[in-house]
């Protein structure tokens, strides 16, 4: 009897574990408030949603060092913030994967991406994943574009950066461009959600 | 005894390409047959990780009505990494190499909870109405005891 509880609870132990991931906290839609949060950038500086007062918006992206589709699109998030930035619209780079599992995406090793890579936006380091989780971020690269209003600041459009991720020049469709144009021009965004394959996002045990 | 090393280290497999109505097609056309669903690619290390794990499974439920299918989403264009990749591989499970080119389409049509982060893996048994995915990894051992556990199966 005590052998069949305990490996009744071990099943459960198992299975809690499969389905942890399954039933991660769903996050943000579009039109919700964007949920503010406090995070270290690779220059030692705390960065929150204060920190884009002044902005007409952000342009929030879930990266990963370990993650080749990530920084597949490395160059195109570098060229975005080129472009939006001295529009109002700068973006935001967040790494939330365990780097206990994936090395690659430890805080000392996100500071060595972004100066290789001379990243022009803040790269920061969301320890506790507590920024993925509270939007709902599942897969990089995952992005989720903020609107600064009245009100303060509003989610716009989550998905992808375009519908290519392998090849930049064959990119038809530019949605996070498309969807600052729309708010840019005073209506929603054509295309709110979009879907995209990405690396997991790598969870902590729970 | 060279050669013959040679030529089988030269051997290039040929993966078949399957579009996503042939998938669902062929997932739920035998209603009592569980069709255990990996979406993975050779870039994704998470989901290389597991390749392994889901062929244990599926020798260990070969007499079962329990199909594994290991669906990569690697780009078309690459198939021949892909298949390089794999015929280095000794996997006893079926691969298929996923031919659709707009994901904001297709993943939707595989399941609306999906959202695109792979390792991914569906679960479905048509006579039953069972369809769920899971973004996450497993063992062999996960498997089993989600099966078990939804009742999904016999083990």
């Amino acid at each position: 009897m005590i052998r069949l509880a305990l490996t009744t609870l071990t099943m459960l132990l198992v299975i809690g574990r499969v389905i942890a991931a399954d039933t991660l906290p769903p996050g943000v839609t579009i039109g919700d408030k964007a949920p503010d949060f406090s995070a270290r950038n690779v220059d030692g500086k705390t960065v929150s949603l204060a920190s884009f007062r002044n902005a007409k918006g952000v342009i929030i992206v879930f990266m990963a060092n370990h993650c080749p589709f990530s920084t597949a699109y490395e160059d195109r998030i570098i060229a975005l913030h080129k472009k939006y930035a001295p529009e109002g619209w700068p973006v935001l780079g967040i790494s939330s994967s365990d780097a206990t599992e994936e090395p690659e995406d430890s805080f000392e090793k996100m500071k060595e991406r972004a100066t290789e890579k001379e990243y022009p936006f803040p790269y920061v380091y969301d320890s506790t994943q507590a920024i993925a989780h509270a939007y709902g971020a599942r897969r990089t690269p995952h992005v989720f574009l903020l609107h600064n209003t009245k009100t303060g600041f509003v989610v716009e459009y989550i998905g992808a950066v375009d519908d290519n991720p392998r090849d930049a020049e064959a990119v038809e469709q530019k949605f996070v461009e498309n969807a600052i144009a729309d708010l840019t021009h005073g209506t929603t965004p054509r295309q709110a959600i979009t879907k995209a394959i990405g690396c997991t996002i790598i969870w902590k045990e729970q | 005894m060279i050669t013959l090393f040679l030529s089988l280290a030269l051997l290039q497999i040929q993966l078949p390409s399957v579009k996503l109505n042939d998938l669902e097609a062929r997932i739920t056309a035998a209603p009592d047959t569980l069709f255990v669903v990996n979406f993975w690619s050779t870039w994704c290390k998470p989901c290389i990780a597991e390749l392994p794990e889901f062929d244990d499974f599926h020798r260990m439920v070969s007499n079962k009505p329990i199909k594994v299918l290991l669906v990569s989403v690697d780009d078309i264009k690459d198939r021949a990494k892909t298949e390089a990749f794999i015929g280095k591989r000794n996997l006893v499970a079926e691969v298929v190499l996923l031919n659709e080119s707009k994901p904001q389409e297709w993943i939707n049509w595989v399941s609306p909870e999906w959202s695109g982060a792979i390792p991914a893996t569906l679960f479905v048994r048509s006579g039953t109405g069972t369809r769920k995915i899971y973004e996450t990894t497993f063992t062999s051992s996960d498997l089993r005891d989600t099966i078990s556990a939804n009742g999904w199966g016999e083990l």
